[in-house]
C-alpha cells in the first residue's frame, strides 16, 4: 500500500475528523457551520476519487475509448453540494436571527443566558 | 459604490458577458461542466454584482422581490410538470422517452426542460437569500 | 392510463406540487386549503396503495421508466405501506389543527411559508418511505430535516431558533454519516438500488468496508433517530417548536428514522450479517435499556409538560429498539407496530398540550394546576394516552408492550422482562406528576382561562386520543401488518 497511492483517501480522513473536531471544539457558531462545510467536503472527497478509473477517459461515447471514468459519483455530489449549500444557507439565517435575538453567537453566552432567564422564571 | 467611475463601468462591460456565461454553462451540461445549478448561481452572482455597485435598491428594481420569490416557486413547479407531461403522455412519471416520438430526442426534450426549472429555482433562491441578508443590520446603522 | 398504476409516484408528487403552489398563493386561506387537500390526497393514495399491497404484494414502480436496477425504483411493501399510511394520517389531522394553532403561535406574515415547510416534509417523509434506491432515501431525508429545522425555528420562543440550530448541526452529521455508509456500499456492490444491493452484498460479506459501511450507517440513523446519547437535540427541539410541529414531529420523524434503520438492516444487510460480525444486538440492548430507563427518570424531573413528554419520546424509542435487537419475529412485529402506536399517542399528547397552552398560557406544570376542573376533557385525553405510554390494557401502548414480553420471554430473556415492567413503573411516576397537578390541586387565580378551544383544534385531537383507545382493542390493522411485515422482513423476502 503506497502513500502516493491512497493520497486521496489520506486526505479525506483527515477533513472528516477536522471538521468533526470543529463542530465539537468550537463554540462560535458560524465556526461551527465552517466544521461542517469542512467535513461534507471529505464527504465528496470519498465518492468522486474511486470514480476515476486507472486509464478512463471522461465518459463521452467514442469509438477510440474502451475504458470511461464512472460519471455516477459526480452526479450524487452535486446532488449533495447542493444539499450542503441549502443547509449552510439554513444554518447562516439562524444564525442571523440567533445574532439578533441573543447578541451574541457564542454557545456558552447563549446557553448562561438561557439558563439565566430560566432562573428568573422559576423565581417568579 | 455607484460614485466610483472605474466600479461603474467595469460593472457596465462585465455583467452581460457573466449573463452569457451562465447560459452559456447551462446549455452546455450536457458535453461538459455545466447544468441548472451552476448557471442559476451565475445568474445570480450577475445580478448580486449589480447590487453590490449600484445599490439593493436600483437591484429591486431590476428584479423585484415578487419576481424573485415567484422565480423559486416555478422553476419547481416547470420541473414536476415535465413529470407530469411524461405521466399523461404515457409513460411513467418524469419518463422523458415519451415527450417526443424519437426516444433519444425525448431524452434532450426532458432535460432541456428540467435543468431550466433548475436554473430558475436556482437562481430564485439564491437572489432571494441575497435580498433578505443583505439589509439586515442597515435598519440599525 | 390507469392513475392507480401510478400511485406510488403520486403520493410523492401531490405533495411535492403543493408546495411552490402555497409559495404562490401568498395570503388568504388559499395556503391553507391547498395544503389541506394535498394531505388528504396523500392519505387517499396510501390507504389505496395499502389496500393493493395487502392484496396483491410488493409493488415496483420505475421512475422515468428506466428499469431498476439502473433507474431510481421505488418499491412499496407491507411496511412501506403502513408507514405510509401513519405518516400521511397524522399529516391530515395536523393541518386542520394547525390553522388555530398557528394563528397565536407563528407570526401572520409567515404563515403561507409554514404551510410551504409542512407539505414538503410531508413530501420528504413520504419519499423515504417509498423510495428504492439508496441515495434516493438520503435526499428526501435532507428534504424532510431541512423543513424539519424552519418548522421548529418558527417557535414563538427565541430558544427556538437555538433548539433549530442544535438539531441542524446533529441532523446533518447525521445525514452525512449516512452518505458515507452508502457511499462505501456503493463502492463494494456498485449499485445503489437497495434489493439489488442486498443481492450483491452476499458475495462480500464481513469485508472490512461492510462493516464500516454498517458502523456509520447506524451512527447516522440513530442521531435521527434520537437513540439514547445521540438524542440531545429532541428535548429542546419538541419543546420549543410551535404545537402543531411538536406534534407532527413527535408522531411521525423519527419513526421514519427507525423504518430506515429496519430497511437497511433487513433488506440490504440481512438479519445474520447484521447481528454476526458486530455485537449489534448487545449494544442496540443496552442502549435502548439505558435510554429507557435515562430518559423516564429525566422525565420524572420535568417541570414543563413538553419537556416532559419530550424525553418520554426518547424512552418509547427505546423500547422500539429494544424490539430491534431481539432480532425475532415477535421483536420485529412489537417495533412495527409500536411505531404506529407511539405515533398516535404522542401526537395526540402534544395536539392536546398544545391546546393547554392556547388556553392557560403556558404548559407548565405550575401553571396547569386544577387542569381537570378548567379543561376536564383535554385533561382526560392527556391521561388516556398516558395509560398508553405506560401500557395499561385497553390502550395501543399495551399492544406494542405484549408483543416486546413475548419476544423476551420467548428467548428466556426473564431479567429482561422484569426491566420492561420496571420502565413502565418510572412511566407511570411521570404521567402521575400530571394527574397530581391537574387533579389534585386547586387552579390558580391569577391565570384568565377564558379561551376556548376551537373545532378545528379540538377534533383531531379527539380522534386521535379515540385512536390510541381503538388501536389497543382492535389489533386487526396494526398487528396483522406488523407481523406479516415482520414476517417477510425476517425471512429475507423484500
Amino acid at each position: 500500500m503506497t502513500i502516493g497511492g491512497h493520497f486521496t483517501y489520506f486526505i479525506t480522513i483527515f477533513l472528516m475528523i477536522a471538521g468533526l473536531f470543529i463542530v465539537i471544539a468550537r463554540g462560535n457558531l458560524i465556526k461551527k457551520l465552517v466544521g461542517l462545510g469542512i467535513f461534507q467536503t471529505s464527504v465528496y472527497l470519498l465518492y468522486l476519487a474511486p470514480a476515476k478509473l486507472v486509464g478512463g477517459t471522461a465518459p463521452i461515447l467514442s469509438p477510440a475509448f474502451t475504458i470511461y471514468s464512472n460519471p455516477l459519483p459526480h452526479v450524487l455530489i452535486l446532488t449533495a453540494i447542493v444539499v450542503g449549500v441549502a443547509t449552510l444557507a439554513l444554518g447562516l439565517a439562524l444564525v442571523v436571527r440567533i445574532r439578533e435575538g441573543y447578541d451574541t453567537i457564542e454557545e456558552d453566552e447563549i446557553l448562561a443566558l438561557d439558563a439565566a432567564r430560566d432562573r428568573e422564571a422559576q423565581a417568579s | 459604490m455607484k460614485n466610483d467611475l472605474i466600479l461603474r463601468v467595469i460593472a457596465k462591460l462585465l455583467i452581460p458577458f457573466i449573463v452569457m456565461f451562465a447560459v452559456y454553462v447551462q446549455f452546455h451540461g450536457d458535453f461538459g461542466p455545466g447544468g441548472g445549478f451552476q448557471a442559476g448561481v451565475i445568474l445570480a452572482a450577475a445580478v448580486i454584482f449589480y447590487a453590490l455597485i449600484y445599490g439593493l435598491a436600483d437591484a429591486r428594481k431590476v428584479v423585484p422581490e415578487s419576481v424573485v420569490e415567484s422565480m423559486m416557486a416555478l422553476g419547481v413547479l416547470l420541473y414536476v410538470g415535465v413529470g407530469i407531461a411524461g405521466l399523461l403522455l404515457g409513460g411513467n412519471f418524469l419518463d422523458y422517452f415519451v415527450l417526443d416520438p424519437d426516444p433519444v430526442h425525448g431524452q434532450h426534450r426532458g432535460i432541456f426542460w428540467v435543468e431550466a426549472g433548475v436554473a430558475i429555482t436556482v437562481s430564485g433562491v439564491m437572489l432571494k437569500i441575497f435580498y433578505m441578508f443583505a439589509d439586515r443590520g442597515k435598519a440599525d446603522e | 392510463m390507469t392513475l392507480s398504476a401510478h400511485l406510488p409516484a403520486l403520493q410523492v408528487v401531490v405533495p411535492l406540487v403543493a408546495a411552490p403552489l402555497t409559495v404562490l398563493l401568498r395570503g388568504g386561506r388559499l395556503p391553507y386549503l391547498v395544503a389541506l387537500t394535498s394531505s388528504w390526497i396523500a392519505l387517499v393514495i396510501a390507504v389505496l396503495l395499502w389496500r393493493q399491497v395487502d392484496s396483491g404484494g410488493t409493488l415496483s414502480y420505475a421512475m422515468g421508466s428506466w428499469p431498476p436496477p439502473w433507474g431510481i425504483e421505488y418499491r412499496v411493501d407491507r411496511l412501506t405501506a403502513f408507514l405510509l399510511v401513519l405518516v400521511s394520517a397524522i399529516a391530515a389531522l395536523v393541518l386542520p389543527y394547525s390553522r388555530a394553532s398557528i394563528e397565536r403561535e407563528v407570526p401572520r406574515p409567515q404563515h403561507y411559508l409554514f404551510y410551504t415547510m409542512f407539505v414538503l416534509c410531508l413530501a420528504g417523509l413520504l419519499g423515504i418511505s417509498i423510495t428504492g434506491d439508496a441515495f434516493n432515501i438520503f435526499v428526501f431525508l435532507e428534504v424532510s430535516s431541512l423543513s424539519t429545522y424552519v418548522l421548529i425555528a418558527l417557535g414563538r420562543d427565541r430558544r427556538a431558533l437555538m433548539a433549530a440550530y442544535q438539531y441542524l448541526i446533529m441532523g446533518t452529521i447525521g445525514a452525512t454519516f449516512i452518505v458515507i455508509g452508502i457511499g462505501l456500499l456503493y463502492l463494494m456492490t456498485g449499485t445503489l438500488n437497495l434489493a439489488d444491493m442486498g443481492q450483491r452484498l452476499a458475495e462480500v460479506q464481513g469485508t472490512r468496508p461492510v462493516l464500516a459501511a454498517l458502523a456509520f450507517l447506524t451512527v447516522g440513523i440513530s442521531l435521527k433517530l434520537a437513540l439514547f446519547p445521540l438524542h440531545q437535540w429532541l428535548p429542546d427541539a419538541y419543546t420549543h417548536a410551535p404545537s402543531a410541529v411538536s406534534s407532527f414531529l413527535a408522531a411521525t420523524a423519527t419513526k421514519v428514522a427507525v423504518y430506515v434503520l429496519i430497511r437497511f438492516y433487513f433488506s440490504v444487510f440481512g438479519a445474520s450479517q447484521v447481528f454476526a460480525h458486530l455485537p449489534m444486538q448487545e449494544m442496540m440492548l443496552l442502549l435502548a435499556l439505558a435510554g429507557m430507563f435515562a430518559a423516564s427518570t429525566i422525565a420524572i424531573f420535568q417541570s414543563d409538560l413538553k419537556r416532559l413528554f419530550a424525553y418520554s419520546s426518547v424512552a418509547q424509542i427505546g423500547y422500539i429498539i429494544l424490539g430491534l435487537s431481539f432480532n425475532s419475529i415477535n421483536g420485529l412485529t412489537a417495533t412495527i407496530v409500536h411505531l404506529f402506536n407511539h405515533g398516535v399517542t404522542k401526537g395526540a399528547i402534544f395536539m392536546l398540550l398544545g391546546a393547554v397552552a392556547m388556553v392557560m398560557g403556558g404548559s407548565t406544570l405550575a401553571r396547569i394546576q386544577g387542569l381537570g376542573k378548567r379543561m376536564p376533557l383535554v385533561s382526560i385525553g392527556i391521561v388516556i394516552c398516558g395509560l398508553s405510554l405506560i401500557g395499561v390494557p385497553g390502550t395501543a401502548g399495551f399492544i406494542s408492550k405484549w408483543y416486546l414480553l413475548l419476544a423476551a420471554i420467548e428467548q428466556g430473556q426473564w431479567w429482561l422482562v422484569f426491566l420492561i415492567l420496571l420502565s413502565s413503573l418510572l412511566a407511570v411516576i411521570y404521567v402521575w406528576r400530571f394527574v397530581e397537578a391537574a387533579y389534585f390541586r386547586e387552579p390558580r387565580q391569577d391565570i384568565d382561562a377564558t379561551a376556548a378551544v376551537p373545532w378545528s383544534m379540538g377534533v383531531p385531537a379527539a380522534l386521535l386520543v379515540a385512536a390510541t383507545v381503538y388501536f389497543g382493542l382492535d389489533t386487526s390493522f396494526t398487528i396483522g401488518s406488523a407481523s406479516q411485515a415482520a414476517a417477510a422482513l425476517q425471512g429475507g423476502l423484500r
